[in-house]
């Protein structure tokens, strides 16, 4: 009798164990059907905002149940307030990849691999660049939003003019246009600039740059700019041509030159003809200066095995420590960085490079030959991006700031390989410093 | 034994309770002045000695803001001293400007005063244009004067190239960009010379007439009446001074981003242009504190500014008791 009393009991238990747990499923997914609003913190304003909600508002077509409430211009700073205060948004999106070393080494934005894993979702259909900056030493704590992808723009009037057909592949080519399209006034000042060599100008820096020597960052968690030679390689590059312009000249031309982000854009305004630039500057060109008969093409390089290739970054998206809703928040990223719809939409709206593989094959966006350029840059298995490090973008700012002083030829030619070693002291004294293990 | 009490003396009672009484009023007046006190007693303690002693204990953890700090020893102030190499470029840079901004500050201030207190007809029209720079928020003082300074277009070199004078690159030129916010700031002493002005005034004229009479010429009234007068106010101007060039930001943070062409652009690779000149101790603060997330770190150079502040301050009030003169007696 007492053998079945137990038994009776043991299986009364574990009756209640499983029906008991599907009654909790049942309750769970209905509670997940319940409606519910979540926040989502985006650095756009204005138009490009409209854009995001417009995404938005197709999320919510799918997830009937979730509704987003979008907030614009944010910043790392903001968010990071926020955070502090406990009062995070349920999800969020950055310009500034430099900041999500720090956001995911500490724990601010939520390691993603679980809901990656639970849904399966293939991170292959991003391309290795896109894996590298949403990732912290393997913690996975954003996914894309769009990306970005360098490439040249030429104007083909001025090309046409000087006699130069199509634009430079290599960067000995790119001095010589460079020379060819300079127009000088009656003082010797600069009217009209064939190419911009300085560094720390507009979108001229050495992160965009080094894609065109294949020039690396780090090496085995140090900072190997004295290490690779095509750091050296592209400085010289450079500074030859600095030099052969005069940096003074190109000072005062840069003064000159109007604000990258307005119609008086030196490459708009027809000041300037071949610029580095990113993808969006087709559609500034658009709204700013129709008329202007311009090219793109990927930038020329150091040697003709890495041309098609160029920088590639984005924004990306988390989940901040704290969210109220992590699980609607991990719907509303997945969906805005993979669903091909929402993906197009937004890279149409945006005029960026969508994030995902398959959506660059999508027609619509190869329409535009200008554009489609930065798409294949985007999908070179040669393009590179900049490394995610907790110090955020010091290693660019010491690095810069040794450019600054080479390119104004306060640095003597022969002192430059002990000069990029002493900025890796400094970049790997201050990845010590932040307790980042190499 | 007891001791019979003494002829005249209070009872042994009477004594012990006045002196109760007496306690009691001493506490009731020190809870009074308590009580008074109060509004600034929480104002300190909140926003200055908690932040103070936070600030001291953060030195000396690794502190990301986002995660609890972690206790480090010294590791901030060894990476301080030892191996953070934009400290000492930023340390000359803040010198610089002490060195050069404050005496300046000082001189055209006092100037601006003494030919104001001379003006016969529209003082009041002139001190009115004097102190209006003052007025104008310092992000678009900064704005108006990059674009001033502009080497390629600004108004300042189109007249110095028609004069036939050398143009420099101001914000452009590590030579010339300090000297091109030390313009910035002179341009906007409207307050100060406003102080020198009240304090010009208040010189006793008898002290003048006597000085006359005595045959002391324009210079030697400056020097034995007007300075010795006035010197309480100079004292004033130069600490405030010093401590403004030793928290000195915006402006150079604000100059660096447009000269260099970088306003919008992500990070903060424009501080410091052109080439570190305008790196100042609080602007390399304010990167690692929160563009690089490092307050730990911020938290030690923090601690180094007070340090310095302070001992600085120290030497310029113990110096003041041979040059500083209040109502005709040294202190």
């Amino acid at each position: 009798m007492r053998r079945l009393t137990l038994a009776l009991a043991v299986l009364g238990a574990l009756l209640l164990a499983v029906f008991g747990a599907n009654a909790r499923g049942g309750q769970d997914a209905r509670a997940a059907k319940e409606p519910v609003t979540i926040s989502f913190w985006v650095p756009f304003t204005a138009r490009e905002l409209g854009v995001i909600n417009s995404a938005l508002a197709g999320f919510h077509k799918k997830y009937p149940w979730i509704t987003v409430k979008s907030t614009g211009n944010t910043n790392p700073t903001k968010l990071t307030a926020a955070i502090r205060g406990g009062n995070a948004p349920d999800a969020v999106a950055l310009f500034e990849t430099d900041t999500l070393g720090a956001f995911c080494s500490s724990g601010a934005w939520l390691d993603l691999s679980s809901h990656i894993k639970s849904d399966k979702l293939n991170m292959n259909i991003f391309p290795k660049t896109i894996q590298n900056y949403t990732a912290y030493e393997n913690k996975r704590c954003a996914l894309p939003l769009l990306a970005d992808a360098y490439g040249f723009y030429y104007n083909k009037a001025m090309l046409a003019k000087a006699g130069l057909k199509g634009p430079p592949k290599t960067l000995a080519q790119l001095s010589a246009y460079a020379k060819r399209l300079t127009v000088k006034n009656a003082d010797g000042s600069i009217k009209v600039l064939g190419f911009n060599p300085l560094m720390n100008w507009y979108q001229n820096s050495p992160v965009h740059f080094g894609p065109i020597t294949g020039a690396t960052w780090m090496k085995d968690g140090k900072s190997n700019l004295a290490g690779d030679p095509n750091w050296a390689a592209l400085l010289r590059w450079q500074k030859s041509l600095v030099d052969w312009f005069g940096y003074e000249n190109l000072i005062k031309w840069q003064a000159k030159a109007g604000d990258e982000w307005t119609s008086s854009n030196a490459f708009e305004s027809g000041k300037l003809a071949m610029n580095l630039d990113g993808e969006w500057r087709t559609a500034f060109v658009k709204a700013d200066a129709p008329n202007i008969s311009y090219g793109t093409a990927p930038h020329p390089v150091s040697k003709p095995s890495l041309y098609g290739s160029g920088f590639v970054i984005g924004s990306i998206m988390g989940i901040p420590k704290g969210s109220d809703h992590e699980d609607e928040a991990w719907l509303l990223l997945k969906y805005l960085s993979t669903d091909s719809k929402a993906v197009t939409g937004l890279s149409l709206g945006l005029r960026n490079v969508p994030s995902t593989l398959p959506t660059l094959r999508n027609p619509v966006l190869r329409k535009d030959p200008q554009f489609k350029v930065f798409l294949d840059i985007f999908a070179n298995p040669k393009s590179s991006t900049q490394p995610v490090l907790k110090i955020g973008a010091q290693n660019q700012t010491l690095f810069s700031t040794f450019i600054s002083k080479w390119q104004a030829g306060h640095v003597a030619s022969k002192d430059l390989h002990a000069g990029l070693a002493n900025v890796d002291k400094q970049i790997d004294a201050a990845i010590g410093q932040s307790g980042q293990v190499p | 034994m007891t001791s019979a009490p003494v002829a005249g003396a209070l009872p042994a009672v009477v004594v012990r309770d006045r002196r109760r009484a007496k306690r009691k009023a001493a506490w009731r007046r020190r809870g009074l002045v308590l009580l008074l006190m109060s509004p600034w007693l929480v104002g300190f303690t909140v926003f200055f000695a908690y932040p103070l002693v936070m600030s001291a204990y953060l030195s000396f953890t690794h502190y990301d803001l986002l995660s609890a700090p972690k206790w480090v020893g010294t590791a901030n102030y060894r990476y301080l001293f030892e191996q953070d190499q934009q400290v000492w470029p930023a340390v000359k840079n803040t010198l610089w400007l002490m060195v050069v901004f404050v005496p300046a500050q000082v001189l055209c201030a006092f100037g601006l005063a003494t030919m104001l207190t001379r003006a016969r007809y529209g003082a009041g029209v002139f001190r009115t244009i004097f102190y209006l720079p003052a007025l104008a928020p310092t992000v678009a003082a900064t704005l108006g004067f990059v674009y001033l300074l502009n080497p390629g277009t600004g108004p300042v070199n189109v007249v110095l190239e028609h004069l036939g004078i050398p143009t420099p690159l101001w914000f452009d030129s590590p030579q010339w960009a300090k000297p091109s916010l030390v313009l910035l700031g002179l341009w906007g002493i409207g307050t100060m010379m406003i102080i020198f002005l009240a304090a010009l005034i208040d010189v006793p004229r008898h002290l003048y007439e006597s000085a006359s009479l005595d045959g002391a010429n324009a210079w030697q009234r400056m020097r034995w009446v007007t300075l010795p007068s006035i010197s309480p106010v100079i004292l004033f101007a130069v600490v405030i001074g010093v401590i403004d060039s030793l928290q000195y930001f915006t402006q150079a943070y604000v100059a660096a981003a447009i000269a260099s062409g970088q306003a919008a652009s992500e990070g903060p690779t424009s501080a410091g242009y052109p080439e570190d000149s305008t790196l100042f101790y609080p602007v390399l603060l304010y990167l690692q504190a929160f563009s690089y997330f490092n307050m730990g770190y911020a938290s030690a150079m923090t601690m180094l500014l007070l340090v310095v502040a302070l001992t600085v301050t120290v030497l310029i009030l113990r110096s003041s008791r041979l040059w500083v003169f209040y109502a005709g007696a040294r202190r």
